[in-house]
C-alpha cells in the first residue's frame, strides 16, 4: 500500500516527501480528533465510577 | 515508505521481452518497467515467489501500521485528552467564580425541598464547588462538577447525583479520572490517614480528613464507625457511595466524603475508594484561605 502511494505521488523526491509528511499529519489528525474520541467511550478503559 | 521499498517489486518484474535492465537503458524503457511493476496486483505475470513476497510485505506493513496506530492512541489518552479536559476545567472554574461573584450558589437548588418532598435538581456538567488536596501539591485544585456521566467527568471530578452535598449529613461522593481527561485523581493513592481534603463552596470551607489510623498511618484501619481510609472494590460495589459507606439502608449520622477512581492505573478492573469525614467548617471570608492550605488564616 505504501509503495503504491509513494509511486502515485507526483513530483520529485523533496516534493514527494512533503506530501508524505502532510498525509501522515492528516491521518494522525483524523485519528486523534475524530476516530479516537468516538472509539474511546466504547472501550472498557478509564471507567472511574461505581455503577449506578 | 522509502525509495528502497519499490525496488524489490521492480527487481521481481523483468521486462516483458526478458532482457535484463541495464543501467544505460533509455529513460523510456525504465518508464515501461515502472508501468509493468504497477500491474503487479493483476497477477498475470506473478510467480509464486512474487505472491509470497507480496503477502509478507502486506502483513509486515499492516502490523507496523497497527503498532503506530496503537502508539498514537496512547498519546491520545495520556496527552491529547488532558489538553481538552484542561480547557473544559478552566471554563467551569471561571463560570463558578463568576456565579459566586454574582451571588449565585449553584448548589442552592440541591438544598431546596420541593413541594413533592424531593430535592431540587442541579443541572449536570456545571461547576458546584472547588476541591483542594494539599498532599497532592500546593497548587492542586479542581472544580467539581455535578454528575458522573462521561461529558461531566471530562470537565472535572464529578459529584454523584443523589448523594449528599458538601457538609451535609450522609456521603458527598465524587468520581474522577485517574489517567488522562485531566487526571484529577492520578495520585489518589498518595493520600494518608488524616490528610486534608478541602472543599470550597460559595459560603463555606469544608475540611474533610481521610479516615484510617493517623498514628500508624494504616489506611485500612476501620475506626469506631467501621469505615477505613481506603478500599479497593469491584466496579459494581455501589455501597461505597451509600449515605453510610458500605452499609446501604442505614440512616447516616456522620458527614462523609467519598472519592472513587479506577484502579490500577490504566485499567478499569477495580475501583479505588478514599473515605474522609468532615472535621471542621469555616465560613468563606473574602479571599482568605483555611489553615490547611498554604498561607491560610481561617
Amino acid at each position: 500500500m505504501y509503495v503504491w502511494i509513494w509511486r502515485h505521488l507526483p513530483g520529485n523526491l523533496s516534493w514527494k516527501v512533503l506530501q508524505v509528511v502532510l498525509l501522515v499529519a492528516a491521518v494522525s489528525a483524523l485519528l486523534l480528533f475524530v476516530i479516537f474520541p468516538w472509539l474511546e467511550p466504547k472501550l472498557p478503559i478509564n471507567k472511574v465510577t461505581v455503577n449506578q | 515508505m522509502t525509495v528502497e521499498d519499490e525496488r524489490p517489486i521492480e527487481d521481481a518484474q523483468p521486462p516483458e521481452d526478458g532482457r535484463p535492465i541495464e543501467d544505460d537503458q533509455p529513460l523510456e524503457e525504465h518508464a515501461a518497467v515502472r508501468t509493468a511493476g504497477r500491474h503487479l496486483g493483476s497477477g498475470s505475470q506473478m510467480t509464486r515467489a512474487d505472491w509470497i513476497r507480496l503477502g509478507l510485505r502486506g502483513t509486515g506493513q499492516t502490523l507496523i501500521t497497527a503498532g503506530v496506530v496503537i502508539l498514537l492512541f496512547v498519546v491520545y489518552e495520556l496527552w491529547v485528552t488532558n489538553i481538552f479536559a484542561h480547557e473544559e476545567q478552566v471554563k467551569v472554574h471561571k463560570q463558578l467564580e463568576k456565579e459566586w461573584a454574582e451571588g449565585t450558589d449553584p448548589l442552592a437548588p440541591g438544598k431546596l425541598t420541593l413541594p413533592n418532598g424531593k430535592q431540587g435538581t442541579i443541572p449536570t456538567g456545571i461547576g458546584i464547588a472547588n476541591l483542594y488536596i494539599p498532599r497532592l501539591g500546593t497548587d492542586y485544585h479542581f472544580t467539581i462538577v455535578q454528575g458522573t456521566d462521561d461529558a461531566s467527568l471530562e470537565r472535572g471530578p464529578g459529584h454523584y447525583v443523589d448523594t449528599a452535598l458538601p457538609g451535609q449529613v450522609g456521603n458527598f461522593a465524587v468520581a474522577g479520572h485517574r489517567v488522562g481527561k485531566g487526571e484529577p485523581f492520578l495520585n489518589l493513592d498518595h493520600l494518608r490517614p488524616g490528610d486534608a481534603v478541602v472543599i470550597e463552596t460559595k459560603s463555606e470551607w469544608y475540611i474533610y480528613r481521610v479516615k484510617g489510623n493517623v498514628q500508624t498511618g494504616d489506611l485500612n484501619n476501620t475506626g469506631a464507625d467501621g469505615i477505613p481510609g481506603r478500599e479497593i472494590v469491584s466496579p459494581s460495589d455501589v455501597a461505597v457511595i451509600a449515605p453510610v459507606p458500605d452499609q446501604p439502608g442505614t440512616t447516616p449520622t456522620e458527614k462523609m466524603m467519598t472519592m472513587t477512581t479506577c484502579q490500577p492505573k490504566f485499567t478499569a478492573n477495580q475501583r479505588m475508594i478514599i473515605f474522609s469525614a468532615l472535621s471542621r467548617v469555616v465560613p468563606r471570608v473574602g479571599t482568605q484561605l483555611p489553615k490547611e492550605l498554604v498561607g491560610g488564616t481561617l
